[in-house]
């Protein structure tokens, strides 16, 4: 409807429902920080459910855990931190002006994310190499598992990591997205609101794993 | 767009400025997308109608009659499901909150309007897969969707919840919207304590949505993962615990009962002034007393779990937190009341379903208390007690809201005026029909009759034929307001800006309003309900 894109002018044409583009902006990014709630609560319930059975079945998450490799956990955990840096970098660039150095900003946190997938894409094919599938599927007698629900730790794993690959998988398109527009002109010191709201998606994303890192790899 | 900021055109409104289907399909106009949620819910009404007159004509002789007990349960699932997640969930929030919010905070729209547009299409998604369901193998475990049943049967229940799901996101990304409106988008002059407690109850709504929902999104893809994966975390064989599931999905589902009742307590609020022409007694207390209904309610879900194996100190706590929902509900039905005292009342339809709504809901609420009290729900606890009480909240309480509020804006939405006379008479037999099928349910609870059975011993046979009489009735009122409708849009006067008299912004714009919702930028100056 109005015009929320505004090619290369400085003079950034907000919604017409709204007073200034300062007003659009402060909507935005409120509206933005209202969904990082609804994401947080969602992984909140998984969280309480890891809680719950952890506390019931310590041995079953320890010897889970011991079958995870915590350097590639630990690797995986420096490049989201790294890349937090660099989308924080690349708002930054945008705010003063210097796109081109924002496009470089923004590429390496995608790449960031590409890494983290990769490494991950080889965790989990190992894992199915090892018959570490999660749930009915993972048979005790061919693992040798000590713990007779050791697919539920699996269960747990497969989830709460899947669960987050996936908005990491939905990150990296956003940045694509906000680096293609980047590119074509469509952002400036005065306009950089769909950059702001992705960055703040990312480091949600990131915040996230913090948390799953040592509940997934460490415990025990 | 800019057409009518120029010159305002009498003639030219939302429903006329732009023309063909493919203008409503892409419409970012909160008004328009109201409208759309207005013929999907009506729809979708339609459907859960037809399964709860199904369920009432099985019950209506004791024994197999119309239908085999497995398609009962199929019925009863339907008519849960479609009524939960189709119709009370996003009834009044998505169809008036939707239309009226922004024109009652004095916005031309609300905050982020291709996200409400979004969210009627994620809601039909959502709808659509549900429906589709019934071409598949059609889903028995009742709405909620109880472990460890739900994990074993064979119905498409995998389906189904991720329908529940993509209509919770729906839920969520509307409830976020109506939020950032409230909180960025009120005109000049438009403080918090000059909304009208329409948006009070709505925003309360809202943040209840943005809250709850997502517990209940994890909890429905935790169940379809336990049914493709079996991870076992609610499953007893594999060390997991049904009971959890329970816990999970009431911490929604309980918010969601006050999703369902407080944007109908808003919308009494506004009757009830309009139609006194008095200005609300207790504004302050109806407005906070919204919110703390919605702070409560995520502190009670272990009510409905007295007998499933929760601890009995749990049990204690959860019935003293349970009946301190009673404090605010109280306080608004206090509030309403003194607001009719020495009040001009008009009996014009809208009021009569307010009015309605009041008596109704008296009587749900009390037998809430009633359920609340722990001893006593060990007996009522799944008996016909407790489908008559949230009938009584649910029907009696929101739907009859719904029903006010339609008449009450209809004027203003389309424009022309309803047959008044009609109207009433839809009001006469939809709450006397409400009263005849639900009212002999309490005492069928009370003699123990327990609640999902296909079949019940003849003792309890001429109550459950009042009950089934009754609910045809509710049909026929249903059927002539939809005549009422029709009749209204087709051969209706044209309707005056302010038919009632009614003091909040959205009658101060022509009937039906412009694209932008005001010709001037609006700037307040006085409270909603300052009749004298």
């Amino acid at each position: 409807m109005s015009t929320v894109e505004s090619h290369a002018s400085h003079e950034h044409h907000f919604a017409h429902h709204f007073k200034s583009a300062d007003h659009e902006f402060l909507t935005s990014k409120q509206g933005i920080w209202l969904f990082m709630v609804t994401e947080i609560l969602m992984f909140g319930g998984l969280f309480v459910a890891y809680f719950i059975f952890h506390h019931i079945y310590p041995g079953m998450f320890a010897e889970g855990a011991k079958s995870l490799d915590w350097r590639m956990g630990f690797g995986n955990t420096l490049v989201l931190i790294f890349s937090s840096f660099t989308m924080a970098l690349g708002i930054h660039q945008i705010q003063k002006g210097h796109n081109k150095k924002a496009v470089l900003s923004l590429a390496l946190t995608i790449l960031c994310g590409a890494i983290f997938m990769v490494v991950k894409y080889f965790e989990y094919t190992h894992k199915f190499h090892l018959g570490l599938y999660p749930g009915k599927y993972l048979d005790v007698a061919k693992v040798g598992a000590e713990h007779a629900n050791l697919g539920m730790y699996f269960g747990f794993y497969y989830l709460m990591s899947g669960m987050h690959g996936l908005h990491v998988l939905i990150g990296m398109a956003l940045i694509a997205w906000v680096l293609f527009r980047t590119m074509r002109g469509d952002f400036h010191s005065h306009y950089y609101t769909p950059v702001e709201g992705v960055g703040i998606f990312w480091h949600i994303i990131d915040l996230i794993w913090i948390f799953l890192f040592p509940l997934l790899y460490l415990v025990g | 767009m800019a057409a009518t900021t120029h010159h305002h055109n009498p003639d030219v409104n939302y429903i006329n400025e732009f023309k063909g289907i493919g203008s409503w399909l892409t419409s970012l106009d909160h008004k328009r997308i109201g409208l759309m949620y207005m013929i999907s819910v009506l729809t979708f009404f339609l459907f859960g109608g037809i399964a709860a007159l199904g369920i009432r004509l099985e019950l209506f002789s004791p024994g197999q009659t119309v239908m085999t007990a497995d398609q009962y349960n199929q019925f009863m699932t339907y008519h849960g499901a479609i009524m939960v997640f189709m119709v009370i969930v996003p009834g009044i929030p998505a169809i008036l909150g939707n239309f009226f919010l922004p024109i009652h905070v004095g916005a031309k729209d609300v905050a982020f309007p291709r996200l409400n547009l979004l969210s009627w299409y994620v809601f039909m998604v959502g709808a659509l897969m549900g429906i589709a369901t019934l071409f598949m193998h059609k889903v028995d475990t009742g709405w909620t969707f109880y472990t460890p049943y739900s994990i074993k049967t064979s119905g498409a229940a995998t389906m189904m919840v991720v329908a529940a799901f993509i209509m919770g996101m729906s839920s969520i990304l509307t409830g976020l919207n109506f939020i950032a409106t409230v909180h960025k988008l009120r005109c000049p002059g438009m403080t918090m304590y000059r909304m009208p407690l329409f948006v009070w109850a709505i925003y309360s709504t809202a943040i209840l949505q943005l809250l709850a929902t997502p517990v209940l999104g994890i909890t429905l893809l935790l169940l379809a993962a336990e049914r493709i994966l079996g991870v076992g975390i609610f499953d007893p064989a594999l060390g997991g615990d049904p009971v959890l599931f329970q816990h999970f999905f009431w911490f929604y589902s309980h918010p969601a009962v006050y999703i369902m009742i407080l944007p109908a307590m808003g919308v009494v609020s506004e009757l009830i002034a309009a139609f006194s022409r008095k200005t609300i007694f207790g504004y302050t207390a109806i407005a906070y007393s919204s919110l703390g209904i919605a702070a409560v309610s995520f502190f009670v879900w272990g009510h409905h779990m007295y007998v499933s194996g929760q601890s009995e100190t749990a049990g204690i706590v959860f019935s003293f937190l349970t009946m301190l929902v009673g404090v605010p509900t109280a306080i608004k039905m206090f509030n309403w009341l003194a607001t009719l005292y020495r009040g001009s009342i008009s009996f014009q339809s809208p009021m009569l379903f307010a009015l309605g709504f009041l008596f109704l809901f008296m009587i749900g609420g009390v037998t809430g208390i009633m359920l609340a009290t722990l001893a006593v729900d060990v007996h009522f606890h799944d008996t016909y007690f407790v489908v008559a009480h949230f009938h009584y909240v649910m029907v009696g309480g929101t739907l009859m809201a719904l029903m006010g509020g339609f008449y009450y804006w209809f004027p203003k939405m389309f424009g022309k005026m309803y047959n008044e006379g009609l109207a009433r008479v839809t009001f006469v037999f939809i709450f006397i029909g409400f009263n005849v099928t639900f009212f002999p349910q309490f005492i069928l609870g009370a003699m123990g009759m327990p609640r999902r059975y296909f079949d019940y011993i003849p003792a309890y046979e001429s109550l459950n034929k009042i009950s089934t009489v009754g609910s045809w009735l509710i049909g026929i009122g249903f059927l002539i307001s939809l005549y009422v409708i029709i009749d209204g849009l087709l051969r209706g006067k044209k309707a005056p800006a302010n038919p009632w008299g009614a003091k909040t912004l959205e009658w101060q714009v022509p009937s039906p309003p412009p694209h932008t919702n005001f010709h001037h930028d609006p700037v307040v100056t006085a409270g909603p309900y300052e009749y004298r």
